[in-house]
């Protein structure tokens, strides 16, 4: 692959137009906000990060969600921490967010808008969590 | 414990981020003689007793954790440093901002890997808060060398907390990379 050149890049932006039309911060409603402080990062928290860019991509989320990085949420124990903010749905900080349930987070919390019981460490309530 | 050279590079850099940095600046080179890291702010900065304090596991000032007292990222370099016979450098003034570099020489088994480097520049430029980063890339065994600036990476792909812009940005790193 030769270097690509910021108006290629452009470009390419320009031919995901219709994801780009949802590209106002404002415009978008859900947030991914992945823990990267020292205790995240040790614990793979970067390849978490990744991991779920691309599979926002794979299930033609990107363009409806805002990706954040934090530090430490105090969870250091469950590292990697990834708490999800979406309309009608209660805010979830999930722990243990290894890379590779990255795609089920994204299937199973954003877009078919149910829980992934197993990795909730704080919030919702703990009566509205199923075991 | 972290795996590679850039979960260090990272480590620093939130350090820059919640200094409140507006320039943040990050350089890897892979020389012949080992990995080079430089990590340069303009954020708060530290006096010497801060800085002593910063390389000191468990005398952080409590600032950014209220009661705690644990701080990692910078030990956990000069650890890692150490193990391997490398060089680490702390510099930092009041009010100017801090200076983080250090060296993992080729020659030592127990330097950790420089990881994915495109990852690693993806992750930073998603930080929020800080207007510009610069990275620096140079790697002599192809003579690889290429720099982006946050701002005219979100100028030409949009705002980097975007996923969807993200995902352009790391093709373009990945170009610039193979390249």
């Amino acid at each position: 692959m030769a270097k690509m050149t910021l108006d290629q890049l452009r470009a390419l932006r320009a031919q995901k137009q219709e994801e780009l039309e949802k590209r106002n911060v404002e415009g978008k409603d859900i947030q991914v906000i992945v823990g990267m402080g020292t205790c995240g990062i040790a614990a793979g928290a970067k390849q978490t990060f990744d991991a779920i860019v691309a599979a926002l991509e794979k299930h033609n989320m990107a363009g409806k969600v805002v990706i954040r990085q934090t530090g430490c949420m105090g969870l250091c124990y469950v590292e990697p921490t990834v708490e999800v903010v979406m309309p009608d749905m209660p805010p979830v900080i999930y722990g243990k967010m290894t890379s590779d349930v990255a795609e089920e987070l994204v299937v199973k919390h954003l877009v078919e808008h149910s829980l992934l019981d197993s990795h909730i460490f704080d919030r919702p309530a703990i009566d509205i969590v199923k075991h | 414990m972290h795996f590679t050279i850039g979960d260090f590079v990272l480590d620093v850099v939130q350090n820059s981020v919640e200094a409140g940095s507006h320039i943040i600046e990050v350089e890897i080179d892979e020389a012949q003689d080992g990995v080079h890291a430089r990590i340069a702010d303009d954020g708060c900065g530290m006096g010497s007793e801060e800085r002593e304090r910063a390389l000191d596991p468990l005398r952080n000032s409590g600032a950014k954790h209220p009661g705690r007292k644990v701080g990692l990222g910078l030990p956990f370099i000069r650890q890692a440093v150490e193990q391997a016979e490398g060089s680490f450098s702390l510099k930092s003034e009041k009010g100017k901002g801090t200076e983080v570099r250090f060296f993992f020489p080729a020659s030592n088994i127990d330097s950790p890997p420089v990881g994915d480097v495109v990852s690693l520049f993806v992750a930073l430029l998603s930080m929020a808060g800080t207007r510009e980063m610069k990275l620096r890339r140079t790697r002599a065994r192809d003579g690889l060398s290429y720099e982006v600036k946050k701002s005219e990476l979100v100028e030409a792909a949009g705002d980097l907390s975007s996923a969807s812009s993200l995902s352009l940005v790391r093709q373009f790193l990945a170009s610039q990379e193979e390249g």
